[in-house]
């Protein structure tokens, strides 16, 4: 019985951190193609979820919305790379970084101000219920959501993966992601290449908003729910989308065991924190993360 | 005509070593001065000094010690509030434990004690920067405000989770009137000012500077890392506690963790960019634009249906402000990085040459 | 606070001041220096050069403690007392009174010229934060009394007009001088120069010379550099090591190097 018990939680906790990985990859993503660290990535996950639910409550047909609100998504992308990327070329990171903390405020206020700031459920087709032969067989209980989404973000990745290996626009993202400089030296058009990962990325957000959205409902709560995609990144390392999923698992199963195990002991609540403060400890002792390497500073 | 230092010439380094070396500034700073601390408080109505002037001058204290952390040491930091939350609350309860404890006395305490928090939610920074850091500061946001509202005996065990800040008090004088919080306030605020330029202009904070331009050259001319960027943290935490004390004490009134929430955090960070990334001036020119521009957006919409008739509901300013805010950040980023303070600087320049342009 | 003193008279070559002993650094698999050993003695301008990637700027980095060597010994003497290490970091260095210019130009670009300087100075400083933060008393004195010995430094390289000048707005042979200008700041006795006078013009390049020199001359300051221009090299060093590929191919004065058969190879690609 305990055991079941754990295994329950395990398995709840690392299909969580599946989710958090499907929010961690666009991060990945951006920041493999442009070294920008893209805080907005969150806001682009609510900004999409958003979107597409409002859409399908006017009436649209599924897959209707769901091509309008990637072609925003794509629209979004080229934006942002023309009116705050370009201009801010060659700038530090750290500039970077903070013009995104900026566009998650636009795009936060945006998708309210389009949209409306009241909480929507989201329906899929598939119910978040437990599986009922697994319960009644093992008497475990995992939600047959949690493992269609698991069954999406491993489609996802293995699309993703394709895209960069076999395509030329892949091969040429995986050379800008090398080197800038010799990516144009060859003559390979940065910015088409970089509205073009923003896409991507937007189209990686409205995923995670859709899975996000049917488990905890589309509201701006779901903006807290993305920065937890950064201790995963912290842990995973920010250049692999293999570190993505990793980071995802261990920090979804951790802070699950966390909260059932230690929880009770300390008062509770120790989610909204636990995942930072895993992170915390490994930049101390592993700032490269799990997979990342050693970084020399060279003068 | 009137803005020349033409003929103010300086014969020591001393005289080119003074805060403000312009004759002209020190006179305008000093009109300032009088100003704040004689006429603000005579003249200006409660709401002025209690709903805008108090928490100007508590916001540019809070910026002005994120200021000393991302502009001049160049080490990022969303967790602000955090050690705002850690200076109200250890006020409330140094005023709570030792009785006739004068408040400046708890108010030093408490900074402390945010100091301390500083300093160890800092220890990454000695192996890792930029956003890495950013990450490491948002620790310290979700894990002491859940601590703080988990551990009972910091809020003395209330159970409403929003407790009452005590009466002000200095050895049995007490601060009860907006004007006395705001003269308080000003006076903390304004020597914490001084305290800062002059730290910025020595030894310390060209260390900082050094810190944030270029790290392995700071090292290389004998610059202690790990000491000058726990040190960063430790002032700058300092500062956001002490200015948290104020904001709840002289204006709150209460002890509450859900007034230093993330967004608090980001504000902070936006007054910082908006007003000048590494300029003491900014930091307070900052904290102003970001306090004043949503009245005025709301004055702003009034006006915009009272024109054209159509009703402007709550939310879409409250939203419009938002994407504002967002929207200026990246403006200012991308034209003109160092803030409002640069904006300042280069109307000076241009003063001093009117009406002669060249 | 003492202001340096120019010691009257050209400086005799001393006694060993540094000794290299053995020292070996790699990343991965690279081999940036293997087996080096050379000394450096007291008064000197000592050249290290050696075609594009021997290992110079690798030595240098290895000297102040930016890089730390894997095997091998560096002694430094400090008056008649030897210390001996193995690995040492760079702010340890710089306590030692090691100080440092770089190829790629270090110098804190948000600064002024002479807030950069002053950063040179900063381990002389005694006062603490706190006292800085009330300017009174000592803490004012501290700091106009190494405004003092800045200016002198900023008299000596001819800076004097762009002393409140940010250095990321100054031209590149500006830069460089300012940057010998932080490291005369902290009056070392032990000067690494690493390609003083890259990238600049004839004239730009006569005063660099003259500065290093004049430094030499007036400070007894010790000076190691590296330096791609063979004519300057010739003219200002007193003995001169190369390297190649991370190995010591030869060692000593500029005549000798010059008719070393294995450094004429280095240096027109013989394959080896």
């Amino acid at each position: 019985m305990e055991f079941v018990f754990f295994v329950e939680v395990l398995a709840g906790g690392l299909l969580a951190g599946v989710m958090y990985a499907l929010v961690a990859l666009g991060f990945v993503l951006i920041y493999k193609a442009s070294g920008v660290f893209n805080f907005a990535q969150g806001a682009m996950v609510f900004f999409a979820a958003l979107t597409f639910v409002s859409l399908t409550e006017a009436g649209w047909n599924f897959w209707l919305a769901l091509v309008v609100t990637l072609a925003a998504m794509v629209l979004l992308g080229i934006a942002t790379e023309r009116v705050v990327l370009r201009p801010l070329v060659n700038q530090a990171p750290i500039t970077l970084f903070m013009a995104t903390i900026g566009l998650t405020f636009v795009l936060e206020g945006l998708s309210q101000m389009i949209w409306g700031s009241q909480p929507h459920g989201l329906e899929l087709g598939v119910p978040d219920v437990p599986m009922e032969w697994l319960s009644q067989r093992w008497n475990v209980n995992i939600s047959q959501f949690d493992l269609f989404a698991a069954l999406v973000a491993g489609v996802l990745v293995a699309v993703l993966a394709l895209f960069f290996q076999k395509t030329r626009i892949g091969r040429a993202l995986r050379a800008v992601a090398d080197d800038h400089q010799a990516a144009l030296a060859v003559g390979i058009p940065l910015q088409h290449i970089w509205a073009i990962v923003w896409a991507v990325a937007g189209f990686v957000a409205l995923v995670a908003g859709l899975m996000w959205g049917v488990r905890n409902g589309v509201q701006y709560a779901l903006t807290f729910v993305a920065l937890k995609a950064l201790p995963v990144l912290i842990l995973g390392g920010f250049e692999s989308i293999l570190g993505a999923i990793v980071g995802g698992l261990i920090i979804g199963a951790t802070e699950k065991l966390a909260e059932v195990y230690l929880g009770p002991f300390v008062g509770g609540g120790i989610e909204s924190w636990f995942a930072y403060v895993v992170a915390l400890v490994f930049l101390l002792f592993r700032p490269e993360g799990l997979f990342g390497e050693k970084i020399i500073d060279r003068v | 005509m009137l803005y020349r230092e033409a003929g103010q010439f300086k014969s020591t380094y001393a005289q080119d070593q003074q805060i403000f070396p312009i004759l002209q500034d020190r006179v305008a700073i000093a009109i300032l001065l009088a100003v704040a601390f004689l006429l603000v408080p005579a003249f200006g109505n409660q709401y002025w000094l209690g709903a805008i002037l108090t928490p100007f001058l508590i916001f540019s204290l809070a910026a002005l010690g994120l200021n000393i952390l991302t502009g001049y040491a160049g080490q990022l930091s969303l967790g602000t509030a955090a050690f705002m939350a850690v200076g109200a609350f250890m006020t409330y309860n140094f005023v709570l434990r030792i009785p006739g404890i004068p408040i400046l006395a708890a108010f030093v305490l408490a900074g402390l004690c945010a100091a301390a928090v500083g300093i160890v939610f800092g220890l990454p920074s000695v192996r890792i920067k930029g956003f890495y850091l950013a990450v490491a500061t948002l620790a310290a946001q979700f894990f002491v405000l859940w601590v703080l509202q988990r551990v009972g005996w910091f809020s003395n065990y209330s159970t409403s989770g929003v407790i009452t800040a005590q009466e002000i008090a200095i050895l049995g004088y007490r601060f009860d009137t907006p004007a006395k919080k705001y003269l308080l306030t000003l006076a903390v605020v304004a020597a914490m000012a001084l305290l800062a330029k002059n730290l910025m202009r020595s030894e310390t904070g060209r260390a900082f500077m050094a810190v944030r331009d270029m790290d392995v050259a700071a090292s290389v001319v004998g610059i202690p890392m790990m000491k000058t960027k726990l040190l960063a943290f430790a002032i700058s935490s300092f500062y956001a506690g002490v200015a948290g004390a104020l904001h709840a004490f002289t204006y709150l009134g209460t002890v509450e963790p859900e007034a230093y929430s993330l967004d608090l955090s980001f504000r902070i960070l936006f007054m910082v960019i908006i007003g000048g990334v590494g300029s003491i001036l900014g930091s307070f020119l900052g904290a102003g634009f970001i306090i004043l521009f949503p009245i005025f957006l709301n004055l702003a919409s009034g006006w915009v249906s009272g024109l054209f008739g159509v009703e402007i509901s709550f939310a879409v300013v409250s939203n419009l402000e938002v994407i504002i805010f967002g929207g200026l950040i990246i403006f200012f980023l991308i034209a003109e990085p160092h803030g409002l303070a640069r904006l300042w600087q280069i109307a000076k320049e241009k003063l001093r040459l009117w009406p002669f342009p060249h | 606070m003492t202001v340096p003193q120019p010691i009257a008279g050209a400086q005799r070559v001393g006694e060993v001041v540094l000794a290299v002993e053995n020292v070996s650094l790699s990343f991965g698999g690279v081999k940036a220096l293997v087996e080096v050993s050379f000394d450096v003695r007291e008064h000197e301008v000592r050249a290290i050069i050696g075609p594009n990637g021997a290992g110079k700027s690798s030595m240098l980095n290895v000297l102040n403690g930016v890089y730390h060597a894997q095997k091998g010994t560096i002694r430094l003497r400090q008056g008649a007392a030897w210390r001996e290490f193995h690995d040492m970091d760079s702010h340890e260095a710089a306590a030692l009174g090691i100080a440092r210019t770089f190829q790629n130009i270090a110098l804190f670009k948000g600064m002024t010229v002479l807030d950069n300087i002053m950063t040179g100075r900063n381990l002389k400083m005694r006062c603490n934060f706190l006292q800085q933060a009330l300017w009174a008393g000592p803490a004012k004195k501290e700091e106009l009394a190494h405004r003092r010995a800045a200016e002198e430094i900023i008299d000596f390289l001819e800076i004097q007009h762009i002393r409140k000048t940010p250095v990321g707005r100054l031209p590149y042979g500006l830069q460089k001088r300012v940057e010998l200008g932080r490291a005369l700041a902290a009056e070392p006795t032990l000067l690494l120069l690493d390609e003083p006078m890259a990238g600049m013009n004839l004239e730009e390049k006569q005063d660099m010379c003259r500065f290093v020199l004049d430094v030499n001359d007036h400070y007894g300051t010790t000076i190691v550099l590296i330096e791609h221009d063979m004519g300057v090299v010739m003219d200002i060093s007193d003995r001169v090591v190369v390297l190649d590929y991370g190995r010591r191919i030869a060692d000593g004065t500029p005549d000798e190097v010059r008719s070393n058969q294995a450094v004429i190879d280095a240096y027109l690609g013989v394959a080896h």
